[in-house]
């Protein structure tokens, strides 16, 4: 292993040191010469008539250089939906526009009606105060059930319907299910909630643009998850920018969660402006802005049902979900509810026959998209609740009900009857860690010993599946994806032998730049400290797809390893030419090339410097140079897994339910950083545990965000979550990525809400209170006081 | 924000004769004021800033009362009521965060009189005297409802004595996004009588729990308020709890603080 780390070192976080000393050079730390400053109107009412929109007198205020409305835009594509889904009949999804500014009726409260450009923000503010909105509102459509009533009002019109889409996965199972559940001899049902979140990265959003007039050149300065996507989708098709004309930049990034993979339309307008205005132009979301703007996250009502026969082995799964869009489609909306959930409906177990039903709906509210896991924690919350569920019904352990049930150790690669292979796994040897690093075995001391002190104490166990590693782009592309997803990397190797990775891969808190410099150190053989990972810029990185999904090592990884190949075959076939052997007996190792068998050798900088100082090179076969590009399609998902325990104290009294001990025992595939695998895991358990205790984004009967700042939206704090038991040392590498690496980002988010809400279950019937058998997230002390005083 | 003029006077009489300026505004620690001013919610033409008046600053003892200037931030009386009166200097040190108690201050907060706030219920159950540049209030007849206080326009709480007590402890029920007070109970024994005082739960803001003081009074234990109980129909109702949850923490957390005091 390299001296300063290679695959398998907790090295620490290179990219820290300016993090942490105030050295990140984030989107509102770019300030460009001349810069005019935007501020947007808002719709704050949900829904209404936009009779008219008077910019007369804003224009006239100290400093405006101008105020857009939809008029401006008339020449503008809509802001474009990345995913067609096709519902159970075999018709597309009702697509309604998503104008850049709100055009005719404002959808919900956060639509922007109009943009202020002004010299300074404080005079973009003034006069945005002066801009002259006539509105008639009307009805409000909030409940997802009412909102397909014939009768509901609509948020689209033209489109005529509320229902985006209602999907069936897999139709053609649909009646052996239903035949199944007849001849259940059990048949569990659970109705549930998966609350709407806020995804609250700590950097709000924020887009620069500027415009060079000479060259015809804009750039955008974004905070996004995926540059390239970005200019693809607003190039393409909002604006009409071919690429080499458009270069998107997203520096550091603080945090995304999601929320920053999306085109958004603050993009496309600053893009726009500074090309009008031929000024660059800024606009920064505050707090208040990010809660009514930013794509937020769940949002799922569902009814689901298991049968089984009586040896309590599951024999069938049904679903019927109703998933809110909100007003308009953001970018990979209606994937989230449907590919991304449906085809993790089998879990861990052995379930042969499942149907999902989905119904997507439009409403007055804040668009809805991927949000830390995105779709695999709904579909683990429903699963693993309703397993829960029915252990309790049947009287036997909620561990060995899911043991039972289990895809056997030996039974991998494993077709799901939702369509997909699992290519991995060993279920029983997470299960058992968890109950190992839980202390499974001493909980019953524990819980006699909270008693004494007046605390129900309950265990909640949890066993996820994910599928991350997103995604074959053909298999994706019959799906409805309107994009690929491969990933790219570029290997530049300098003259003197340290290299520069240009990856499509984007950071925003991953630690890319320590992890991925560690793979190549490894392959290579020098240190990490000779590697740079370069990101976030279209302008020298190849075509990337991005980071979501748990993407960025299986995907970006592997193409980093691709094109490091290319380069250390190429880099062999130099070292052969320099010492006179053929090229199959050179062996590269610790960074030095030599002949097997002898003791000739070279080492990797007089390779790399023979390729950019050719004077004894193969020139008549071999061209200068060390640089590579490879692109990877993954042939399949990968499935991270895991079993978590939580462990709670419930306060009977005030309905206070603390997080005492909580354990992740998670198989990641092979571990490149354990410390960055660590973090990621840590973090999303803080996530999870926002959601099942405390974040919930609420809307009041007239749209009305009532959770619309952090005095009423309940961020977790450190003091919120325990030390966290984590373990990752069950491996079952992945067999179709050359890392055998998984993907850890999401599992902590999506494993954990179920492990905390079946907790507190579980405390309540050790306490007697058998008669609760379900309380929706977030589980707040008002709410534990109800379902026990209800 | 809008733009104001700003003035920053060393005595309580040079302060007292800017509010009287029109459309001046005093401006404490600014823990409610700046954040409403960022959101355009408040539009004064002058802030005249209190903190900078020393004799509105520290804590002292004086006849067997705190007193405390009416500019002292949270974290100075954390830190310096802690010997004579423990109760008080743990509810300031858990105001907030850190920010929070180094900026906010006593007079601010009791001037606002948020009803969720801490510091009401400790100067309602200390039965305290709030000392302004004209005259000196009682607390019984200082809080006047959500927001509302006996002062009047440009009256400003240039101290505030508070009785130390036998006994007192003050039990907070943290709401769960902003961590100001969902229910607080602080609970003071004098020699001549139990004081309880509950803020973050009546729609009036903070009260008195007459019935509990008496019970107390007699018997100052958590059984003694076996039997008693009150009625959430006045009690704030949001999307953190109603206003029978809050009832509910009103008796709970009045025995808690008893049995802690």
């Amino acid at each position: 292993m390299p001296k300063d780390g290679g695959i398998g070192a907790s090295t620490k976080r290179r990219e820290d040191v300016r993090f942490l000393t105030g050295k990140g050079r984030y989107t509102d730390d770019i300030n460009i010469r001349g810069q005019a400053h935007a501020w947007f109107v808002r719709s704050d009412v949900a829904h209404g008539m936009l009779n008219k929109v008077d910019v007369a007198a804003a224009e006239a205020m100290p400093g405006v250089l101008k105020v857009f409305t939809a008029a401006d835009f008339a020449g503008v594509g809509g802001i474009p939906c990345g995913w067609q889904v096709t519902d159970r009949f075999g018709k597309p999804m009702l697509e309604p526009k998503h104008p850049v500014l709100a055009e005719g009726k404002v959808r919900h409260v956060g639509d922007p009606i109009a943009v202020v450009v002004a010299e300074t923000l404080e005079q973009a503010r003034d006069a945005a105060e002066a801009v002259e909105v006539d509105i008639t509102q009307l009805t409000p459509v909030l409940d997802m059930k009412a909102a397909i009533a014939a009768d509901a009002p609509k948020v689209h019109e033209e489109i005529g319907s509320n229902l985006c889409y209602d999907w069936g996965f897999v139709e053609e199972n649909k009646a052996a299910v239903e035949e199944a559940f007849k001849n259940a001899a059990h048949v569990t049902t659970l109705e549930l909630v998966n609350n709407r979140l806020v995804a609250n990265p700590m950097e709000p959003r924020v887009a620069v643009g500027d415009f060079d007039s000479a060259g015809g050149m804009h750039t955008l300065y974004t905070t996004s998850q995926n540059p390239h996507v970005i200019r693809l989708l607003m190039g393409a098709f909002v604006l009409g920018i071919p690429e080499h004309k458009l270069r998107v930049v997203a520096p550091d990034v603080g945090g995304g969660f999601g929320s920053k993979i999306y085109h958004y339309a603050e993009e496309a307008i600053v893009t726009y402006a500074a090309k009008t205005l031929n000024r660059p132009v800024k606009w920064t979301s505050t707090r208040s802005e990010a809660f009514i703007s930013d794509a937020q996250g769940r949002d799922h009502v569902t009814k689901i049902e298991l049968a089984l026969d009586k040896d309590n082995n599951f024999t069938a799964l049904r679903t019927e979900t109703y998933a809110n869009m909100g007003a308009y489609l953001s970018t990979f909306a209606p994937s989230i509810p449907t590919w991304l959930h449906g085809t993790l409906m089998a879990g861990n177990y052995r379930t042969p026959l499942i149907y999902v039903n989905v119904k997507a709906v439009f409403t007055n509210t804040v668009p809805v998209d991927a949000y830390r896991g995105a779709g695999r924690p709904e579909a683990t919350f429903q699963l693993e609740r309703l397993v829960d569920k029915a252990a309790r019904e049947l009287g036997v352990s909620p561990v060995e009900l899911r043991r039972q049930n289990f895809i056997k150790p030996d039974q991998f690669p494993y077709q799901t009857p939702v369509a997909v292979v699992y290519d991995t796994g060993n279920y029983h040897a997470t299960m058992d860690k968890l109950l190992e690093i839980s202390d499974y075995a001493g909980f019953e001391a524990r819980a006699a010993e909270a008693k004494a002190r007046g605390k129900w104490r309950g265990f909640g166990v949890a066993h996820y599946i994910e599928a991350c590693g997103i995604a074959p782009s053909n298999l994706v592309g019959q799906l409805g994806a309107r994009a690929g997803l491969y990933e790219s990397a570029t290997v530049r190797v300098n003259a003197t032998g340290s290299l520069s990775v240009f990856t499509g891969s984007h950071s925003h808190g991953q630690g890319h730049e320590t992890s991925f410099a560690q793979v190549v150190a490894e392959m290579i053989g020098i240190d990490a400290g000779q590697i740079e990972i370069v990101h976030g810029d279209t302008s020298n990185t190849p075509m990337g797809m991005g980071t979501y999904g748990s993407r960025s090592l299986a995907v970006g990884g592997s193409a980093i390893v691709k094109a490091t190949n290319k380069i250390i075959n190429k880099a062999k076939k130099i070292a052969a030419h320099l010492l006179e052997a053929s090229e199959a007996d050179i062996e590269l190792k610790d960074g030095k090339f030599s002949v097997a068998g002898t003791d000739k050798s070279v080492d990797w900088s007089g390779v790399t410097l023979a390729a950019y100082v050719p004077h004894n090179y193969p020139l008549e076969s071999m061209e200068p140079g060390l640089e590579e590009t490879a692109f990877y399609d993954p042939s399949n998902f990968t499935y991270p897994s895991g079993g978590y325990g939580c462990e709670v104290e419930v306060d009977p009294e005030t309905g206070k339910v603390e997080i005492v001990a909580f354990s992740a025992a998670d198989d990641f595939g092979n571990i490149v950083n354990p410390m960055i695998v660590e973090g990621q895991v840590q973090g999303g358990l803080a996530q999870g545990i926002g959601q099942a205790l405390m974040e919930n984004c609420v809307f009041d009967e007239n749209g009305q965000l009532l959770s619309g700042s952090f005095m009423d939206y309940a961020m977790p704090r450190a003091e919120d979550v325990p030390f966290f038991k984590v373990d990752h040392s069950c491996v079952t590498p992945c067999t179709h990525n050359p890392l055998g690496v998984k993907g850890c980002g999401e599992a902590g988010a999506i494993g954990s809400p179920p492990a905390v809400v079946n907790a507190v279950i579980d405390a309540f019937h050790r306490a007697g209170r058998t008669d609760i058998t379900h309380i929706d997230m977030p589980v707040s002390p008002a709410r534990v006081w109800s379902a026990l005083n209800g | 924000m809008y733009n104001f003029e700003f003035v920053k006077p060393s005595s309580i009489a040079e302060a007292v004769k800017a509010l009287a300026e029109e459309g001046a505004q005093p401006l404490s620690g600014g823990q409610t004021l700046i954040p409403t001013l960022k959101q355009r919610l408040n539009q004064p033409d002058m802030l005249v800033s209190l903190t900078g008046i020393a004799e509105m600053k520290g804590v002292k003892a004086e006849g067997g009362a705190l007193v405390i200037g009416g500019a002292t931030p949270h974290a100075v009386v954390a830190a310096e009521a802690a010997a004579q009166y423990p109760a008080l200097a743990a509810l300031a040190g858990n105001i907030g965060d850190p920010a929070v108690r180094n900026r906010g201050t006593i007079g601010g907060s009791l001037a606002n009189n948020d009803p969720s706030a801490c510091y009401p219920s400790a100067a309602l159950a200390s039965g305290a005297t709030i000392v302004t540049d004209r005259r000196e209030i009682a607390a019984d007849d200082y809080f006047q409802g959500m927001f509302a206080t006996a002062l009047e326009e440009g009256e400003i709480i240039t101290a505030v004595r508070l009785p130390i007590p036998q006994k007192a402890a003050y039990v907070k029920f943290n709401q769960p996004a902003s961590r100001f007070a969902l229910t607080g109970v602080f609970v003071a024994k004098y020699a001549d009588g139990v004081r309880v005082a509950i803020t973050g739960a009546s729609n009036d803001g903070v009260f008195r729990w007459t019935e509990a003081e008496e019970a107390l009074s007699a018997n100052f234990a958590p059984e003694a308020l076996e039997g008693l109980s009150l009625s959430g129909d006045n009690m704030i109702s949001d999307l953190h709890g109603t206003g029978a949850y809050r009832a509910h923490l009103c008796k709970v957390l009045t025995k808690r603080a008893v049995a802690a005091a």
